[in-house]
């Protein structure tokens, strides 16, 4: 399909491969150069400890964000031993010590705490720093043709306040009485009068929210300042916006939450009851506080936070998903602009929904009805997206390599998550769904299937960029179907568990209650055992990625013939220092594959003058520097 | 650029660094810090939310000028506001090739900064001798907390500017422009800290 890749390099002509090679020993000689000059090579702990360089640090988030990952998995796979087996001893269950599973029996208190982390890990120590620090901060400024993030250090310091914050939640399983146990929403009274645990939740989400904020001004510094000559904004991948949208919702979602931490931290430390209100009574005896706080206060500061985290969730995963298709359907993604709107409405819109997490509070039904009007006008532009991206597939010669089976299953899969999310929406149904396993259910198929499979699209995608090796075909494939079945077996029951009335909080899944123990005790191990079996699925994966890095064949710069920047006009891995040898001068938008204007190839990348020797791996650049080196 | 300079910027030339893109007319540091602002704008948002929803949920809602130091209050809201005019002085100065002059603006920020702290110091002081604490009541939680969080901001410009005005004035003699620049974008952070106070005076001392 592709022509023969050859390079003209000075009169001569020569292959792609070859051209690399050649570049390659001159950017070596170039950074030996520059290390003589200044009279010292970067030490160990400059390039990969404290790293200033956004590739390395987007390898760091993505490392420590794919470890936590497997961490808040595992939690949840001990909660769902539990629930498909209430009260049954599990030796695994002894590893949590006898304080919290006695003779392998998981006590109702620690089964709290691993829910509340499991919450926590997934959405603020997995997904984000895996959508926005790993993805992010590696391709953004290559896609945008920038030599680095806007803030080199303050790069750093974002990934080193996210580290502290992880660490410092992993460390409070250790605090007396154990780790936070009121979910990852927190809501006080419980959250204020629970055990120490609490406290240092509160302070690793200070340092969380630090670093996200750091990330954040980055982020959008970098994409409004940093972009490439001709890289006007309705050039800009897709991905990119997306990510710009998130930055957004990143900077001014967060604070609050800052806010409320703060409060929270001065009810628990300082013993001031923002969050109390008069006359609690805890077992039995009055609470010795001042009172006449307002737990209705944190949930609003709590969901102004958390609605717009929902979109920080998916948002990225969307750019993904935006990216894949258009480059395994060979043609340019339908619908662009109105993709790029959007992501900006739904960015706006996404401030003004907060309370329909809100309707059994009590908050009156003009609230409620304002609420569920924005939540309705919300659920628009997600609808234009998928729609774009479904329509994109129209017509195209689709290949069907592992990433696009991850995104093709995105489809469906967000398509479920977001439209069960409409009754939620709407206060007279909320009411029976409220906190039930249909919301679980509902939001799951959002984040898991949804986000987290544009998550492996992207490793498997961009893998031969970040390594320079390719990812083996078949274990993807395994690690796609059984993922794929798998996860729908946990999920899918519970809507139905959430329609038949199954709380979501319950211990033992729901089988001391009269309406719930029928279909609790029909369906929960069957989802226990999906959870395992899911597992087992990701074994593939993590065999394919280690065994990939180390031994897996060499990928060509352009691996999956693509036209954004990053693959276009970088070599793969990218160069370590600068990344573009010459920086690209943007002709063109990011999707114009199989262009007529073009014959000789499907595939037009962003940067290559039309007339210039062909657009193969690495494109004009790898020519100018090969010149350039034989020149000297 | 002499010798030091280069081996301390060892990695690579970010665009727009110093000067303004022309697209944009701004330079990167600049863009930066306001939107920094912009989430402390929702920060400081959401604690004075939360003062509007917990004092209309009160019965008794103490009244700060029953027993809180007007006077002083007043004096340190001048204070800072002359501290935000000698940062400009600081920048005005550097932009016009004197150092020597901008040094000495800073530095009187600084010690305008300190006095404040000194006289909020004796304020905390006269509250937990009359026996007033966070836990007190909502009021004086809010009146801690919220003082306390702009406390924490004037020590962050305290030591920012006690950097630029030492060690990170060196700077000034390797890349004058990026130095005067540091000190407008500290700048602008420092008005943002005298303007949460304008509105927090108010809304504890006088309402």
């Amino acid at each position: 399909m592709a022509p023969k890749r050859q390079l003209r390099v000075g009169k001569e002509w020569m292959n792609a491969g070859d051209a690399e090679k050649l570049l390659r020993e001159a950017m070596r000689i170039q950074e030996e150069e520059d290390a003589r000059h200044e009279g010292h090579k970067q030490s160990f702990i400059r390039k990969y400890v404290f790293s200033i360089d956004h590739k390395w640090i987007g390898i760091q988030y993505g490392f420590t964000a794919l470890c936590f990952l497997l961490f808040g998995f595992s939690l949840m796979l001990l909660m769902r031993l539990q629930l498909g087996w209430p009260g049954h001893a599990f030796s695994i269950m002894k590893l949590l010590g006898e304080s919290r599973a006695p003779g392998g029996v998981l006590l109702p208190e620690a089964y709290n705490q691993l829910g509340a982390m499991h919450g926590t890990i997934m959405v603020f120590l997995a997904i984000v720093p895996l959508a926005v620090g790993a993805f992010g901060n590696y391709l953004v400024p290559l896609m945008i043709g920038a030599p680095d993030m806007a803030f080199p250090r303050l790069n750093m310091a974002s990934y080193w306040m996210y580290l502290p914050g992880g660490v410092v939640m992993l460390a409070s399983f250790a605090a007396t009485g154990g780790t936070a146990q009121s979910g990852w929403t927190s809501y006080p009274p419980l959250s204020d009068i629970a055990t120490e645990g609490q406290t240092w939740w509160l302070i690793g989400m200070i340092f969380l929210i630090t670093s996200s904020l750091l990330g954040s001004v980055n982020f959008i510094v970098t994409i409004i300042q940093l972009r490439a000559k001709g890289m006007t904004w309705m050039r800009l991948p897709f991905f990119v916006w997306a990510q710009f949208v998130t930055s957004f919702l990143l900077l001014l979602a967060f604070p609050p939450l800052e806010a409320a931490g703060v409060l929270q931290l001065m009810d628990r430390v300082a013993r001031t009851s923002f969050f109390l209100p008069s006359g609690l009574v805890v077992s039995g005896t009055k609470l010795a506080v001042a009172g006449g706080g307002n737990p209705l206060l944190w949930q609003h500061l709590f969901w102004f936070l958390a609605h717009p985290e929902v979109y920080v969730l998916i948002l990225p995963a969307m750019g993904i998903i935006g990216e894949i298709i258009a480059n395994n359907t060979r043609k340019p993604l339908w619908g662009y602009k109105s993709l790029v709107g959007a992501v900006g409405f739904l960015g706006f819109m996404s401030f003004v929904v907060w309370a329909h997490h809100m309707f059994m509070t009590g908050m009156g039904t003009v609230i409620s009805a304002f609420f569920q009007t924005t939540t309705m006008i919300i659920s628009i532009p997600s609808v234009i997206i998928l729609t774009a991206l479904l329509m994109s597939l129209w017509g195209g010669s689709i290949r069907f390599n592992v990433p696009m089976l991850f995104a093709l299953a995105f489809l469906p899969m967000f398509g479920i998550g977001g439209l069960t999310g409409l009754p939620l929406g709407l206060a007279a149904t909320d009411i029976h769904l409220h906190d039930t396993y249909y919301v679980i259910g509902h939001f799951h198929y959002v984040v898991a299937p949804g986000t987290i499979f544009a998550m492996f699209a992207g490793i498997y995608y961009w893998f031969p960029k970040i390594t320079g090796k390719k990812m083996n075909e078949f274990l993807g494939k395994v690690h796609f179907w059984g993922s794929f079945v798998a996860i729908n077996g946990i999920f899918m029951p519970m809507f139905a568990q959430g329609l038949a009335g199954v709380s979501r909080r319950l211990y033992d899944g729901g089988i001391q209650y009269h309406h719930a123990k029928e279909i609790a005790a029909a369906t929960n191990p069957f989802m226990s055992m999906s959870a395992w079996a899911l597992f087992a699925f990701q074994i593939p994966f993590i065999l394919n990625f280690f065994w990939s890095i180390a031994f897996g064949k060499k990928a060509e710069a352009n691996f999956w013939h693509a036209t954004t920047l990053e693959w276009a006009a970088t070599t793969s891995p990218p160069l370590g220092h600068g990344n573009f040898a010459v920086i690209p001068v943007v002709q063109r938008g990011p999707y114009e594959y199989s262009s007529p204007e073009y014959p000789e190839t499907d595939y037009l990348p962003q940067h290559h003058v039309i007339g210039a020797p062909p657009a193969t791996a690495g494109g004009g650049m790898l020519t100018a520097a090969a010149v350039a080196q034989r020149e000297a | 650029m002499d010798a030091h300079a280069h081996a301390a910027e060892h990695e690579i030339e970010i665009p727009y660094a110093t000067y303004p893109r022309p697209d944009t007319g701004l330079y990167n540091g600049k863009l930066g810090i306001w939107l920094f602002l912009a989430s402390e704008v929702m920060l400081f948002g959401a604690l004075f939310s939360s003062y509007i929803l917990l004092r209309t949920g009160s019965i008794n809602w103490p009244r700060g000028y029953t027993f809180l130091n007007i006077p002083l209050a007043t004096a340190n809201t001048f204070i800072l506001i002359a501290s935000s005019v000698t940062v400009v002085l600081a920048w005005a100065n550097l932009r016009l090739g004197n150092l020597k002059l901008g040094r000495i603006f800073i530095t009187i920020t600084i010690a305008c900064a300190l006095l404040f702290l000194v006289n909020k110091g004796i304020e905390y002081r006269h509250e937990f001798v009359e026996g007033r604490s966070p836990s007190t009541n909502n009021f004086m939680a809010l009146y801690f907390t919220l003082t306390g969080l702009h406390g924490l901001h004037v020590i962050g410009g305290i030591v920012v500017f006690a950097y630029f005005a030492g060690p990170g004035a060196k700077m000034w003699h390797t890349d004058r422009n990026r130095y005067t620049n540091r000190i407008e974008i500290a700048g602008l952070y420092w008005h943002f800290v005298d303007l949460v106070w304008i509105f927090l005076f108010p809304t504890l001392y006088l309402l």
